[in-house]
């Protein structure tokens, strides 16, 4: 005990303890945020952000629920301007909860569809995230294929992947399906992939990927960057996409987005970044890190992106994705999707 | 939106699969990792045989791989498309219809045995270690063989230091979220996650939270209620010379067993995470894996000083004070383990903030001091969480030790004229000193492999190597986290070498 924490060993760590936290950044403007979107995929954009305007990004990254409770809980001393979040649902809940500011800004509003932002101007999406059909090119012809509604089909029996019915992207998936057909009968659809599923649900999307690939089912429900990724890892494996409902709803899309918080004490800096966010310029960066689709019409998704084709869009707007989440999970849970 | 009535709807649908799901995934962690360490334990305290110095230590590595991270491992090798199902069905040309399924209850609960045995065998071995042969003989003596000695002699004596690791074991599954995610099996955490941040039900989260609580708080009752009767004693240490010499197929028996527990929990998912990492290096390294590095094991270094140092306080209050209200006190102050991460980092979260808001409204009308967030966005605040989270880890072994100091120990001290300080010091530390390391190992590899507290209470630029890991996991890039994860791993063998050396001499 004595021989490992001598004093002097105790003095040097404490001194280091102090002096880190003793070092403050300096006070030019910033704004900090609080992202789901992991580093990776979001602090090209704040470097690119600060080059052009001088204005600083502190952020820290953590799940979605956590930073929703810890908005909630620094009420209005919370240091956090801009909420950043990787979908539509905690976007609307942390509206829902007050912990967003109604933001009014022409920028935003000509940059993002409609759909893709909250009526209120309370979050904004910044890339989209289209959830489509992947088949195993040896087993499926492209022509059996046709909507979402159509995998609860018998043919299916067997053939179908999952992933758990616990992440956020098929939850709202079943939202925007109970939504469009009501709750009845996207409980029957639901129990349909239930009876269809091959294997157990699976735990992530490129586990699931790589079970269609392998052969254990044929097609499977998974957002394409997820495909892009492993494509990329291994150009060879005989996956494809397929783009569903496009003869009625479209294809279901979820963003990642941001809102500007409640009691933001930078809100102009918070408004800025958003605006320099879905900017021509800032969008190309943005949704390329990730392979996703950007929100603002005139920018072109990258050249892998492109060559999956193009394809319409649901165009209902995501907050029903929010408002409707809490039935979906309960509507899974009816349905045995675990 | 309406959120009163999803409480309701998980009683209708959820809560009996889920208790169901909860109980066999218990039972089958406490039954596997009681067998495998208190075998194992044995083995390296009791005999000698080729290499078992070096098993003695080297089966305590499985410590420092988070259980999800072999979890991800186990998926990564044995799923229908790992290497080894895909090289069976190319050699058979065949579907592989007997390969058992990875989502069953089978898998999870492998994979967690294999992750936690490692506390009952490092109480257990202590408890061995300090009886050791001499207990054997005198069981011996007394007409028993060493069968009997075990069973009858070794084990009951060796039972608070058993039941502690249980009870830590035990703990650690309940509160398990990463591991139960990657097989997608359903439990009280995965229940509490989603009322709470998928349906955004506060209310039917705390009331789930409260039954696992009141759970916990049952068994930990009931594991009291059998320590109370019994007394110890101390007998002395046994060192290495006067070990049993195992040779010939009992020797080979004894290296097979404990070299296959070690490939399964360590070295094969260090061989699998090594391969991932050398894949990754020259994309994922950078500067900042020396201040990852740095963060986390300051960090753990500082949680460790304040966790062990409470602890001691606690068992020392338990031993001056012993009435029912500080026992119960002392078991609420070491439940926040069994609790899911993330919802302990919540609970402890909101009071802070509180405690924030109340200092600076204070501050503001005393003195016109707009002070800003003066507690949160501390490191004191992620010591206090740490704290909160690991004080059962400390105190179980630290508790345990306690126990050998019978109330003679302390008369005959007195008889020597002994008193106060000088009792602490030349009686008591002596003998509490391998509960304290022990203590101290398990804090410390438990803090380095913390996720949720760490991401919520963390200071801005406070990264840790375990905050990089779920950066890159979270997103499914397990190939990019093995770095992280491999430095994490190698980070945390550092306090378990430390403590062999001070307690295996």
């Amino acid at each position: 005990m004595c021989k490992l924490f001598s004093i002097k060993r105790f003095l040097v760590i404490t001194y280091c303890f102090v002096s880190l936290l003793v070092i403050n950044v300096a006070q030019a403007e910033q704004v900090v945020v609080y992202s789901a979107r992991i580093e990776e995929l979001i602090k090209p954009m704040f470097d690119a952000f600060t080059r052009e305007t001088g204005i600083q990004v502190k952020f820290t990254t953590d799940k979605e629920g956590a930073l929703l409770a810890r908005l909630k809980a620094e009420g209005k001393r919370t240091p956090a301007d801009v909420l950043i979040t990787a979908d539509a649902g905690n976007l609307w809940e942390a509206a829902r909860a007050g912990l967003l500011k109604s933001v009014s800004s022409s920028i935003l509003e000509a940059n993002i569809p409609a759909h893709l932002r909250d009526p209120q101007g309370h979050w904004f999406g910044l890339s989209v995230r289209a959830r489509t059909i992947v088949y195993n090119t040896q087993k499926v012809k492209p022509s059996e294929l046709s909507t979402y509604e159509d995998l609860a089909d018998p043919k299916w029996k067997g053939r179908l992947c999952l992933r758990t019915s616990k992440k956020v992207y098929n939850q709202s998936l079943v939202a925007m399906m109970i939504a469009e057909h009501g709750e009845a009968e996207t409980e029957r659809i639901v129990k349909g992939w239930v009876d269809n599923l091959a294997t157990e649900p699976l735990s992530d999307d490129t586990r699931t990927l790589e079970f269609v690939a392998a052969g254990r089912c044929d097609v499977a429900l998974v957002n394409t960057y997820y495909y892009g990724r492993l494509m990329e890892s291994n150009s060879n494996l005989p996956l494809a996409i397929f783009w569903p409902n496009q003869k009625n709803s479209g294809v279901h899309v979820n963003i990642s987005g941001a809102g500007v918080t409640q009691f933001s004490k930078n809100e102009h800096a918070a408004i800025k970044l958003l605006e320099f966010l879905s900017s021509e310029k800032a969008q190309n960066l943005f949704a390329d890190v990730n392979m996703e689709y950007p929100v603002n019409p005139k920018v072109k998704p990258s050249k892998i992106v492109a060559a999956w084709g193009e394809f319409k869009q649901n165009p209902m707007n995501l907050a029903k994705a929010g408002e409707l989440q809490t039935a979906a999970i309960k509507l899974m849970d009816r349905a045995g999707y675990r | 939106m309406p959120t009163d009535d999803v409480w309701k709807h998980l009683v209708d649908t959820a809560l009996f699969t889920l208790l169901i799901n909860t109980f066999w995934l218990s039972v089958g962690v406490v039954v596997g990792t009681s067998l495998l360490g208190v075998s194992l334990a044995w083995l390296t305290a009791i005999y000698q045989f080729p290499g078992s110095r070096f098993f003695s230590w080297a089966l305590l590595l499985p410590l420092a791989i988070p259980a999800y991270v072999t979890a991800f491992i186990v998926h990564g090798l044995f799923d229908y498309t790992g290497p080894i199902q895909t090289t069976l069905r190319t050699w058979l040309g065949s579907e592989l219809p007997w390969f058992p399924d990875l989502y069953g209850r089978g898998g999870v609960t492998v994979v967690m045995i294999l992750a936690f045995y490692p506390y009952v065998y490092l109480m257990a071995r202590n408890a061995f270690l300090t009886q050791g042969k001499r207990l054997l003989e005198v069981a011996q003596s007394l007409g028993l063989n060493r069968k009997q000695g075990f069973f009858k002699v070794a084990l009951p004596m060796a039972r608070p230091w058993i039941a502690g690791g249980i009870m830590l074991t035990l703990m650690e599954t309940l509160a398990d979220f990463g591991t139960v995610s990657v097989f997608n099996y359903d439990t009280f955490t995965t229940a509490i996650y989603k009322a709470w941040f998928g349906m955004f039900s506060l209310p039917a989260a705390s009331q789930l939270a409260s039954l696992l609580i009141t759970l916990v708080f049952v068994l930990i009752i009931i594991e009291q209620q059998f320590r109370a009767r019994m007394r110890f004693a101390e007998t002395k240490r046994s060192s290495h010379a006067d070990r049993i010499v195992l040779s010939g197929w009992k020797a080979c028996t004894a290296i097979c067993f404990a070299a296959s527990v070690l490939f399964f929990a360590f070295v094969l998912p260090i061989m699998q995470l090594s391969g991932w990492a050398a894949h990754s290096l020259m994309q994922s390294f950078d500067q900042r894996y020396l201040e990852f590095l740095l963060h986390s094991l300051l960090l753990s270094a500082m949680a460790t000083l304040i966790t062990c140092f409470v602890a001691i306080l606690l068992v020392y209050a338990v031993r001056l004070y012993s009435n029912t209200f500080t026992r119960i006190a002392v078991r609420i102050a070491t439940i926040g383990y069994a609790l899911p991460g993330a919802v302990l980092a919540v609970g402890i979260f909101i009071p802070l903030a509180w405690l924030d808001d109340q200092l600076n409204e204070w501050l503001l009308t005393l003195f016109q001091i707009e002070a800003g967030l003066l507690i949160q966005g501390t490191v004191g605040v992620m010591l206090i969480a740490y704290m909160t989270r690991f004080l059962a880890v400390a105190h179980y072994p630290i508790d345990s030790a306690m126990q050998r100091i019978t109330r003679s120990i302390d008369e005959a001290a007195m008889g020597f004229g002994l008193t106060g300080w000088a009792v602490l010091r030349s009686v008591h530390l002596p003998m509490l000193k391998t509960g304290i390391f022990t203590a101290a190992a398990l804090v410390f590899v438990d803090v380095m492999k913390e996720m949720p507290i760490t991401l919520m209470t963390r200071p801005f630029g406070w990264d840790t190597l375990a905050v990089r890991i779920f950066s890159l996991t979270s997103e499914g890039e397990w190939q990019q986290a093995a770095l992280p994860a491999v430095t994490l791993v190698l980070a945390g063998l550092v306090p378990i070498i430390l403590l062999m050396r001070q307690t295996d001499k």
